[in-house]
Order: structure tokens, then sequence, then C-alpha cells
């Protein structure tokens, strides 16, 4: 392997791991602090993903000469609306569920059959075209032999300031202190005069407009159509439950362990065997911690 | 119904059950055709991963069906399509093909879109002695008596455009599929032709259906340094691959790329930009010159809409209703036997050209044609071979 591939290589694991993170924040958020499985996780991201078409006809259609920075309003548009859906739907059907995990898991996932039906219905049984702004097209290239791609090198970014804002809003702001006590201990939360609803619905409405975030940048590397969301869900799944459900750092280097892994084995290996070897992997190291790998350690 | 007892019950029941058993099957047995209709099944999904791909088909399937209807319908008898979801189940499939035809009794089935789903339904028709009518280009190695195969198979063209790739293009080739059964048989029967031509293979890989992260995969083909990448992945994965190679600067005016699986249909939601040089093989393509295409293309935006586009296996789906109504006129019946029968030799006017039923393999001679995506997505064709003969079992 020549230096040039190596970097490539090195870089490729950097953006798996930064899109894994983006994927699994939001999931990540809403699983530890309310033990909801979002099962519809993947079609708000897909939501986010049609708000950025959504923002690219309207550019294209009403502000062409603006159409390069139609993308900062995609991601924006993404959040408000995905976080505004989150927020109702948290009020009007995952509240009434939170005593039975089981039936959060039907009724997201039922709501991720209708979301794909109604993606199909109104928008397009087919994929839609969601162009790449011409600033982001094309690669980066520091020597002759290495290209890389600047669209990878945004969500890079992207993925960071994203991370960085979660961490400021969960650790050094009031409401994220609420957050992190209801997280920890509901009943004395509550006792303590925090308003724990109001911080559910909150929460769910930012681990889903996080969900949007990521979405509708994601539409730069791959396909928006109805069922993009089912591409992202499974992997979304494994980084968060192998960093551990309860641990924003735990998903975080589960991003980044499984992402490094993805590169590397797609590298060496066919893409379906890589897969499996990953799948392999996770199994085995949840045989030994259940909980995954950063658990908070907490008596039961 | 307010007096059910138990007396009444039992007489009712009894008297139903008696009228059941025995007239039933006279009843049913000349549904298809009952009071100048005919019904043909339509049976593909409309849910679910495929129904990006199927849904135009039905759509091509359904104007064929009301163009025969207007112009006076077989034989006389209107069509009355019956529209089945097969969910992108294969199991469903299944189902609703029996459904088809026990429970309808259908003349014959325009359907399925995957390898798999026409597996899943094969054993019905063949059981039932249904007639399947199937429009989408696949690997070969099939021959049902109760199956019409009106798309291309592997030598119509993965082995023609290997072929021509080897004279025009290149020695060495990068094959990259979707892992299920198409692509691996395609890419097995690439491989062996290349090697008979005495080309390389420098590398090849296979990704889930639905995959999207190419970036390793692009890393290795550019440490590879291949003439020609062959590629054989599916639906909506085909974004996400084409997209990355763009992003990573490999594009078609530098590279050559060429598609087994993209038509103009799948390039709306690739983005064109991204699919412009890159090469495709097909039967057809929107931009045929001829009057049939014309006409068909006319058509077909007058009903759905200016801007969408034809397509192969959209095209392939309208030519099946087309052959079923004229080897049951040439059969002056519904019986499938006797459609099949008339089926060989049946030749017809298609938007691709004319194209006839091979005498006994239920395939179609057809052409293989090659042809270069424009910037607006549509195809330049480069290449048209002579008409093939079907040759669902190639020797390799």
């Amino acid at each position: 392997m020549t230096f040039d591939v190596l970097a490539m290589q090195a870089f490729t694991g950097l953006s798996i791991f930064t899109i894994l993170m983006l994927m699994a924040l939001g999931l990540a958020i809403v699983f530890g602090l309310m033990g909801v499985i979002n099962m519809a996780h993947g079609e708000l991201m897909a939501m986010g993903a049609y708000c950025s078409y959504g923002a690219a006809r309207f550019f294209e259609n009403f502000a062409p000469s603006m159409m390069d920075y139609y993308v900062f309003v995609g991601i924006l548009l993404a959040f408000v609306v995905t976080s505004a859906f989150g927020f109702l739907l948290e009020r009007g059907l995952i509240r009434f569920l939170y005593k039975r995990p089981l039936d959060t898991l039907l009724a997201t996932w039922g709501l991720s059959l209708v979301l794909q039906q109604v993606y199909r219905q109104f928008i397009s049984s087919k994929e839609v075209e969601v162009p790449t702004v011409s600033w982001l097209q094309g690669a980066w290239q520091p020597t002759d032999g290495i290209a890389l791609p600047l669209s990878r090198i945004f969500i890079v970014v992207l993925a960071i300031v994203t991370a960085a804002a979660v961490y400021w809003l969960l650790f050094r702001t009031r409401w994220g202190l609420r957050i992190r006590a209801v997280t920890q201990n509901r009943a004395m939360a509550g006792a303590a005069g925090i308003n724990t609803a109001r911080v559910d619905a909150y929460t769910f409405a930012l681990g889903c407009g996080l969900a949007g975030i990521a979405g509708s940048s994601f539409t730069m590397l791959a396909s928006t159509g109805p069922t993009t969301g089912q591409h992202y869900i499974v992997d979304t799944f494994i980084v968060v439950v192998f960093g551990g459900v309860e641990s924003l750092l735990g998903t975080i280097s589960s991003a980044f362990i499984i992402g490094q892994m993805q590169s590397w084995f797609e590298f060496e290996l066919s893409g379906s065997m890589a897969r499996a070897s990953i799948l392999l992997l996770v199994i085995v190291v949840l045989f030994f911690r259940p909980n995954g790998l950063f658990a908070t350690k907490v008596r039961r | 119904m307010s007096n059910i007892n138990r007396r009444n019950f039992i007489k009712t029941s009894s008297a139903l059950a008696a009228a059941s058993a025995v007239p039933f099957p006279m009843i049913n047995l000349r549904s298809a055709e009952a009071a100048g209709t005919v019904k043909v099944g339509i049976l593909h999904s409309l849910t679910g991963t495929i129904a990006i791909a199927e849904k135009s088909v039905v759509d091509a399937e359904m104007l064929a069906i009301e163009e025969i209807n207007k112009a006076g319908g077989v034989m006389g008898h209107r069509i009355e399509p019956v529209v089945e979801d097969g969910a992108s189940d294969w199991p469903t499939f299944a189902e609703k093909a029996r459904k088809l035809l026990e429970r309808d009794r259908v003349a014959a089935v325009m359907g399925c879109y995957t390898s798999a789903s026409r597996k899943a339904v094969l054993p019905v028709f063949e059981k039932l002695k249904g007639l399947l009518y199937y429009p989408t280009y696949y690997e070969g190695l099939e021959m049902s008596p109760n199956i019409m195969y009106t798309a291309q198979e592997a030598t119509q063209s993965v082995i023609a455009a290997m072929d021509w790739l080897y004279k025009n293009k290149g020695k060495t080739f990068y094959m990259i599929g979707s892992d299920y059964i198409w692509p691996r048989t395609t890419i097995k029967i690439a491989k062996y032709t290349l090697k008979k031509l005495g080309g390389k293979l420098v590398g090849e890989g296979y990704y889930p259906l639905g995959h999207i992260e190419f970036s390793s995969e692009i890393n290795k083909i550019k440490a590879a340094k291949p003439d020609v990448i062959l590629n054989c992945v599916v639906g909506g994965s085909n974004v996400a691959f084409f997209k990355q190679l763009t992003a990573s600067g490999i594009t078609g005016d530098k590279q050559t790329i060429l598609s087994l699986a993209v038509s103009e249909e799948e390039v709306s939601g690739i983005g064109a930009d991204n699919t412009a040089g890159t090469m495709t093989c097909m039967g057809y393509f929107q931009s045929l010159k001829n009057p049939e295409n014309q006409k068909f293309v006319k058509a077909f935006k007058a009903k759905y809409g200016q801007n969408r586009v034809t397509g192969d296996t959209l095209e392939c789906g309208y030519n099946s209703v087309y052959l079923w109504k004229l080897a049951a006129e040439k059969a002056k019946s519904f019986d499938v036997e006797k459609v099949v029968a008339a089926s060989s030799g049946l030749e017809i006017d298609a938007p691709e050209g004319k194209v006839r039923f091979h005498k006994s393999n239920h395939h179609l001679w057809k052409h293989a044609r090659i042809g270069t995506f424009l910037p607006d997505g549509q195809v330049n064709m480069v290449y048209e071979s002579p008409l093939i003969e079907p040759n669902p079992f190639p020797k390799l």
C-alpha cells in the first residue's frame, strides 16, 4: 500500500467516524434519557434529507444566485422541522408509553412505516435528487495522489461542531443540568422541582433535531428516498448499543471504533464480509460487556 | 337476521355448503373472460425498497392496457387489470401470485422485478399453470414453461458489454456489485468472459443492498488503477456510489465506468451531474429514434407528466402486454398453453425496434445497446449490436 492510499484510508476512517457519530448522537440522547427506543430515528433523518431537498428546490426556483448557500438553510430547516415534529410526537404519542418500553418500540416502528409511506405517496416513490453545492463538489488535493472529498470534510467539521454544541448544552447550561439530573434519577429530580415532563419533551425534540441535521448533511453522500432511513438505522443502533446506552462519551468512542473497523475491513475484505465481521466483533464484545463499552455503573 | 337459532343456522349453513361444494369450479372456470372482459394480473412492489424501480413499470403496463382497451381490446374483450402489491417481500409475491391465479383466474400476469421475487413465484406459476411475463433484465440460467422473459438475459447484456469494452476501452477491469443473486451471477459471467478474452481482473467487491459507504472501495479502485469499472450496484446504493465517486475525482470523462443496472430512470435520483460521461448497457434508451418509440414516449409523458422518463424495464413491461395480446390473438384463445405455443417466433414492432420470441426458449431476440449518459440524463448511443439470439444457458 502506498502512502497516498494510506492517507486516504485514514481520512476515510475519520469520515466514517464522524458520520456514525452524527447519526447516533440524537438516538443516544433519547435512548439514554428516557429509555425510549426510537425506531423512527432513520425516518427522521430522511425527513431532514427531504428538508434539504425542499430548500434546494426553493433556492433553485426563487433565488438561484444564493444557491451556493442553500446547504446551511437546508440544515437549519431540517433541525427546526424535525425537532418540532419530535416535540409533537413526544406530546402526542411517546409520553403515554413511558412505562411500556416494548410498546414504544412497536409504536415508533409503526410510525417509521407510516412516515415511509407518507414520503412515498406525497413526495415521490423514487429517490429525489439533492444537488451538492458547487463549493463542496470535487476534492481537496494536498498532493497529486491524495484526494479528499470536500463534502466529507464538510461533514467532519459539521459533526465536530454539533458534538461540541451538544456537549456544551448538556454540561455547561442549566438546561443540560436538568437533563442529566433526570437521566440519573427521575424521581429525585422531580422531587427537587424539575419539571420532568417538560425536560422529556425538549430532550426528545433535541434528539430528533439532531437526526434531522444528520439526514440533511448526508444528502451529499447518499440517496434521498422513502427508504433512506432504513439504510441508517441499523448502523445507528449498533453504535449506540455498542457504546453503552447511557453514555455520550461511549457513543462517540464506539462510533470511532466502528468507523475505523469499517474503513479497514472494507479495504481488506469485500464489503459484505466486512460488515459481517464487524457485527461478529460487536456480538463478542457485548457478550462480555452486555451494557456496552462505557456503561455507567449503577446498583440495580 | 334477528332470529338466528340453532336449527336455522344448521339449515342455511348446510345449504350454503352444498351449494358451494358442487358448482364452485364451474362458476369460476371462465371468470377470466366473463362478460366481454379478460383479467390480467399486475404484480409488482408498490411499497417497500424495490417500489422505487417497480412503480413505474406498473405505469408502463397500465398505459399499454389502456391503449389496447381504447383500440377495442383483445379479440373484443376489454382487459381488466388486477393490481397486486408484492411489497418488496418475496413470500408476499408468492402469496399474491396464488391469489391472482386461484381467485381472480387471470389469463396472464405481468410482474416481478428482482430475481428473488421471480424465483419465489415460479413454483406457483408452474403448479397452477399460470402465465407470467417477466420484464426485467436478469442473469439467465432459467427457462420455465410458464414464464415469458421479455428483457435481456446475460448474453444480451453483460457478455455483449464485456466484448465491446475489451475491444474499445481496455484490458484491466474492476467489478463491483450489490450482494445478491443478480450481481453475483452477472459478475461471475463477466469474469469468465474476461478470462476468455484475455483481460485481467484487478479487483472486485460486493456490498449489501442499500449500503451507502463506498469510500474504502473507491480507495481500493484508486490503488488498482483499472481501465474499466464494471458497476453492478443496484438501487439506492448507486446514488451513494456515484456521488462518492464524483466527489473523490473519479468521473466519466476520465475513467470508463459501465453500469449494468442504471437506466434513465435511476439517473433522476442519482443526479445527471454525477453520471454524465459514464456508460450503460441496456436494450432500450428513451433517446432511440424511431416512430414506435416516439409514440411510446409521447403517450407515456402525456399520461404521467412531462418530467417523467422512460427506461429499459418500463419499455419491456409495456411490450409484455402487447406480446401477450398478439399471442392470444394468434392462438385465438386465452388458454395458457395455446398462448405460449403461439408466442414461438412471434414478432412485434416495439419502441426498441423489432423484437421476436425465440422458437423454443421463451426469451426475446434483442439488441444490446451501449451508450454514454449526457448531462441531461439522456443517453447517447455509441454501439448497437445486431439482434442477439437469446441463450439463457450460455457455455462459459
